[in-house]
Parts: C-alpha cells; structure tokens; sequence
C-alpha cells in the first residue's frame, strides 16, 4: 500500500529531517570538500588535490593506527559486553522492581561527572605510587605498571561504555518474553542453558546494539588513550591531533576522519543487519 | 494621610518603594559600572589573561580581559586565519610562529620608541623574528629553556647533566615525551652534535632519526600538557624529554621532587612574543598592555606567572625581580651570579628553538608520528 505524505506526518518529521541536513549532512559534505584542499604555508586554500587521500593512505603509520584503533575498540565492546552481561542479567531478573528502578537510577549517576574527571581519577588509582599498588604492597605484591599501558587504556573505554551498554542490555531483557523462559524450564533446560539459548537469542538486538554503541564511543575516543595508555599506542584519534600540529594539515586530519565515520558507518550498518536477522519489520 | 507601618519608625509606603527601588536598581547601576570597563581580547596560551597577571592593569585602565586560549602555535594561527581581522587585539607567540604572523599580514607595525627596549639585554634587542624589513612587528617578553626534566629521587643532578640519562636501563619505561616534534627532535639533534640543531643535512637528519628510534624502548608514554604535569608530579614518569622550567618550575614551586637542568649537550630556547592584532580598534590599549608587561615590575610579574615561570628579557625586570622575589630570581637563575640565564646563552649552551630550516616542517612531524607507532 502506498503511503501519502500528510501535512501531520511532515510536522513530525521535517525538524528531524532538518536537523540531520543542517549538523550532519552539511558538516559531512564540508568535511569531504576540505580533504581534498590545500594547505601552503600554513594556510589552507579550496582546492580539488587528492594529494592528503593519498600522503596518508601511503602511511604505514596511518594503517598500524587504523588496526590499532579497529582492535582496541572491538575488544572493548566485546570486553564491555560480557562484564555488563551479568550485571544487566541480574537486575532485569533478580532484583525487585524497586531494587530495578534504583539500579537504573545508579547506572544513570556517571553521567553526571565528566567524562574527563572520571578517567583523571583512575590515574590516582592506576598509578605505581596509586591506591591498587599501595593495597597490594600491603599484601607484599607489586608494584605493577598499569597506567600508560593498553590494560588502562581499556579501563577507559569501559568507564565510558560500561553504563550505558548495562542500561542498553537491561531495556533488551526486561521485554524477554518470561514464558520462553518458563517453557525452558519447564523442558528440563538448565539455568546457564536458558541463558544462552533462550536469553540471548531473544535479547539479541538489543545486545548487538549495546556492543556497538561501545565500539563507537571507543573507537572515536580520545581521552582514554592519552590520558590513560599514556599516548601509545597511536590511534586514529591522536593521528587527528598529530596531524593538525603539522603546518595546519586539517585536510589531511579530514582524510583520517572520514576514514572514521567510512567505518563506523560499515559496522553500524553490519551490526544492525545481524541484530535484526531473521525479524520482521 | 500618611501610611505607616508602625509608631515611631517613620517608614513611610512612598519612602519604602524608594528604597525598595533603589535597591533593586542597584545591581543595574553596578552592571551599568561593569559594563562601561573596555573589553580587550587576547590570544594566548593559558594563564596570560588570568587575574594573577592582568587584574592590576584591569583595574587601572578600567579594561576586562576576555582571553581566548590555545595549545600550540597551528592552534592558534588556525584561529586566526579563521576569524575576522580584529578579533584579537593582543596576540602572543611562540617566536617560531611570529614570521608566519608578519607574512600573513595578522599583525600591526609596532613603534620601537613606545617600548623599553633599551633596558632589554642585548640579545633580545633585535630578537629574530621581532623585526622585519627594519620595522618592529612583535616583541618578545618572556622566554624559557629546555633541557632534561627529571625526578631528584630518581636521579642526581649529575645524572641528568646528559641526554644520554635517557637511556639509562634504570628509566625503561620511565621516560616521557612532550608530545611534539620540535623540541624532542631538536633535543635528539643537540645530542648527535649538531651546533644549530634546527638546521641539518639529510645526513644529519637521518642520524637523528636513528638516534631518536633508539630511545623508543625507553618510552613510558606522549603526553600533553595536561598529562605531563600529572606523570611528573605523581612519579609515573621520572625523567622527560621536550620540556624544562615552565612544567618544572611549577610542579617544584608545589613541592614536587622534579628539576629541569641543562645538560651539558646544551639545551633550547622558547620564547613569547606579543603583537597587536591587525585592524585592533583597542590598538592604544594593547599597546599600553605591552608597555606594561615590558616594563620592569610587569616583567617581575610575569616571570613569577602562576600557570608557568619563565625567564624575561629585561635587564631591569631582573633586578625588579631581584627585589620582590629573591627566591624566585635564584631559582630561576636571574641573578647577578656567574652561571646565569644570561650567561649560558652567551657560553653557546642554549638554542632556539625553531622550524627545521633544511627539512619542511611535515617530514619532521611525519617522523614523529611514525616514531611513536614505532
């Protein structure tokens, strides 16, 4: 059945429309034109070169941080997703419904404090001198370098990702269905066998979902890899930074973006068609 | 008939919403004060515009400082090929970036005789970069050195006297870089012998090269401005290539065990200068701001500048200093003794820090980008 366009749905939908044109299509259309200006001394000047596409396409630099940064963040979602599992588990289905709104309500408290703030702090706990090596010095362990290495690195991205993932895992399973569930029981399927071929599968959008949200907060992210990996190694975002401290190369810096938004585009794209696999729309 | 509102207080209804109006206006009246101070803008790395710097001069000329701060010279021309001529009426520098200013025209001419510069040390009189074509565009007002900064619980004094301490088996994974090119390159350069270490054959560049790549085991992390203070102060990183007093300088000023120290490769000068902003419509008052913080006490103050210290050029701002902080003058080497900042300029120690002259700029810093995925 074809469908009109109303006069009511348009109200509704144009200001999105809009938006989208205005703080991302142009933004986007402006970041493509600049990668292929030029910049002498220090001053850039529309031009149509695909000399920046191919400088640092030609980089082996640019590659070992292209699959630094794909890695990194694939770990962390994958990292992010298993640890949130249980915690999303237990309270869509062990915690009352009081407990369930307070756990919420604590998932939600982190985004209160900055980002920033928040993996400064680690630095006090991750540090040789910090409150993890001085406890297991009192166990006679230690110390252990773990700030500016890939493991911090990785806290960051968690404490980035771990609530949001949490809440987004939780809205998934809260809307299983409880009688698959009591059907499995009832057919003599064990607890961890329930989870993994009952709960997951039926909370599998959401999981997608969740992990993929976690990979792209990652793989943009640039206040964990430098202020927790001490800067090393080089991902995609500090290329970014790099790059512009070389004579205002902005249209090279564009080139590493849109590489970014290239690939976060494929995977969201790759991830919402598995989640979705096999569902009517 | 009057209205009262009680025997004896001779508050009257009309003298009451006198004063009730008078009070709610007031805040009015005091923004209307407020309002009538000049706004000045300033382009500048952090902490020139803070009240520790400017709020005397704020208040003497009746003027509000509305900084606009940046990290790093591409930074800072960036915002300025990106806004209207105007915008900024006082722009400091890092001088390697001040001929980039005076090519692209960002810049008014400045009058050598409005400025102290007699009192100036000699070296700093016709500082390159200041002076074009025989016309002063820039002046330069502080400056600073770079050299090897270290943990004092870590290493002695002696120690640290070499870049070579940073390969020092004891530092793996314990030394940290400022995360830019020039000054760990130009740092690596002073160490392979280079007189001019901005200034070197391909030959010469390629042994830097190999010389910088050879540290890399011993690096603990790229940290920026931020992240150099914090790694330093909390000893995650105990010695640190790129920087000197101005990170140093304040960490120790807040009890860190962490000194900057020249080795005896010798070591790099940075330095600042301010200029007055093409079509400034406050050109009189940024100059008076040049004027004072050239002067002697305002080159007294901006030594002592809390977000970081640094040497000045005014032979009589040290004596200023001298008298207002002889701690601060010593420790910072501006003393009337043998040995100090002056003098090691003038043994040779100390070079500027500047644009690799036989390289362009990008080859520099592809190398270091490759050198830190290395």
């Amino acid at each position: 059945m074809r469908r009109s366009i109303s006069l009511y749905s348009l109200t509704f939908s144009l200001p999105l429309l809009i938006w989208q044109v205005l703080f991302f299509v142009f933004p986007l259309l402006f970041l493509i034109a600049l990668s292929f200006w030029t910049v002498r001394n220090f001053v850039m000047s529309p031009d149509f070169d695909p000399v920046n596409w191919t400088t640092m396409y030609g980089r082996a630099v640019f590659w070992q941080a292209y699959g630094t940064t794909l890695a990194l963040a694939a770990a962390a979602a994958a990292l992010t997703s298993i640890l949130a599992f249980p915690a999303a588990y237990a309270i869509a289905f062990k915690l009352s419904d009081t407990a369930r709104r307070w756990a919420i309500f604590l998932m939600v408290i982190p985004f209160f404090t900055s980002y920033l703030v928040r993996v400064y702090s680690w630095q006090i706990f991750l540090s040789d001198n910090g409150i993890i090596n001085v406890i297991l010095g009192w166990l006679g362990l230690g110390p252990f370098t773990m700030l500016n290495t890939v493991g911090a690195t990785m806290v960051g991205y968690l404490t980035l990702g771990f609530p949001l993932v949490v809440l987004l895992q939780l809205f998934s399973l809260i809307f299983i269905d409880r009688t698959l569930i009591e059907a499995a029981h009832n057919l003599r399927c064990g607890r961890l066998r329930t989870v993994f071929e009952v709960v997951i599968p039926s909370a599998r959008t959401g999981l997608v979902i969740a992990a993929l949200f976690s990979f792209i907060l990652s793989f943009g992210d640039f206040v964990s890899p430098v202020y927790l990996g001490g800067g090393e190694p080089t991902t995609l975002s500090i290329l970014i930074t790099d790059t512009t401290k070389s004579g205002q190369q902005w249209p090279r810096a564009a080139v590493v973006a849109l590489t970014m938004i290239g690939t976060l585009m494929i995977v969201a794209f790759g991830a919402i068609k598995f989640a979705y696999r096999g569902k009517s729309t | 008939m009057k209205f009262t509102n009680g025997a004896g207080t001779g508050l009257t209804r009309r003298s009451l919403l006198a004063a009730g109006g008078a009070a709610l206006a007031a805040p009015m009246l005091s923004r209307a004060a407020f309002a009538q101070a000049t706004e000045i803008t300033m382009l500048a790395w952090y902490g020139h515009a803070e009240p520790d710097m400017v709020a005397g001069f704020e208040a003497e000329h009746n003027v509000k400082f509305v900084p606009k701060y940046y990290t790093g010279g591409d930074n800072m021309l960036g915002l300025i090929s990106q806004s209207p001529p105007g915008t900024y009426d006082l722009i400091l520098s890092d001088a390697e970036y001040v001929e980039a200013l005076n090519a692209a025209g960002y810049v008014e001419e400045l009058d050598p005789n409005d400025y102290p510069l007699d009192d100036f040390f000699p070296e700093f009189q016709n500082f390159p970069g200041n002076w074009r074509d025989g016309k002063l565009f820039s002046l330069i007002t502080r400056f600073g050195f770079l050299g090897v900064a270290y943990n004092t619980d870590a290493l002695t004094e002696a120690e640290a006297s070499s870049y070579n301490v940073f390969w020092d088996p004891k530092l793996t994974g314990k030394v940290g870089h400022f995360d830019w090119h020039l000054p760990n390159l130009g740092q690596m350069s002073l160490l392979n012998g280079n007189t001019i270490p901005y200034d070197i054959d391909e030959a010469a560049w390629e042994a830097v090269k190999e010389k910088t790549l050879s540290l890399r085991s011993q690096i603990g992390g790229f940290f920026d401005y931020g992240g150099t203070f914090s790694s330093l102060n909390d000893g995650q990183m105990l010695a640190f290539c790129g920087i000197g007093d101005w990170i140093t300088g304040v960490l120790e000023k807040n009890g860190a065990k962490v000194r900057s120290v020249i080795p005896e490769q010798g070591g790099l000068q940075w330095s600042e200068c301010f200029s007055i902003g093409k079509g400034s419509t406050k050109a009189d008052l940024a100059r008076k701001w040049i004027q004072h913080t050239t002067s002697a006490a305002g080159q007294a103050q901006t030594a002592q500048m809390a977000a970081y210290p640094a040497l000045i050029p005014n032979a009589r701002g040290w004596e200023a200093l001298q008298a207002s902080n002889p701690d601060e003058a010593r420790r910072q080497g501006m003393t009337a003794d043998a040995g100090n900042a002056m003098d090691l300029i003038r043994s040779g120690r100390i070079q500027y820090r500047q644009w690799p002259i036989q390289q362009d700029l990008e080859t520099w810093n592809d190398f270091w980008s490759e050198y830190k995925g290395s």
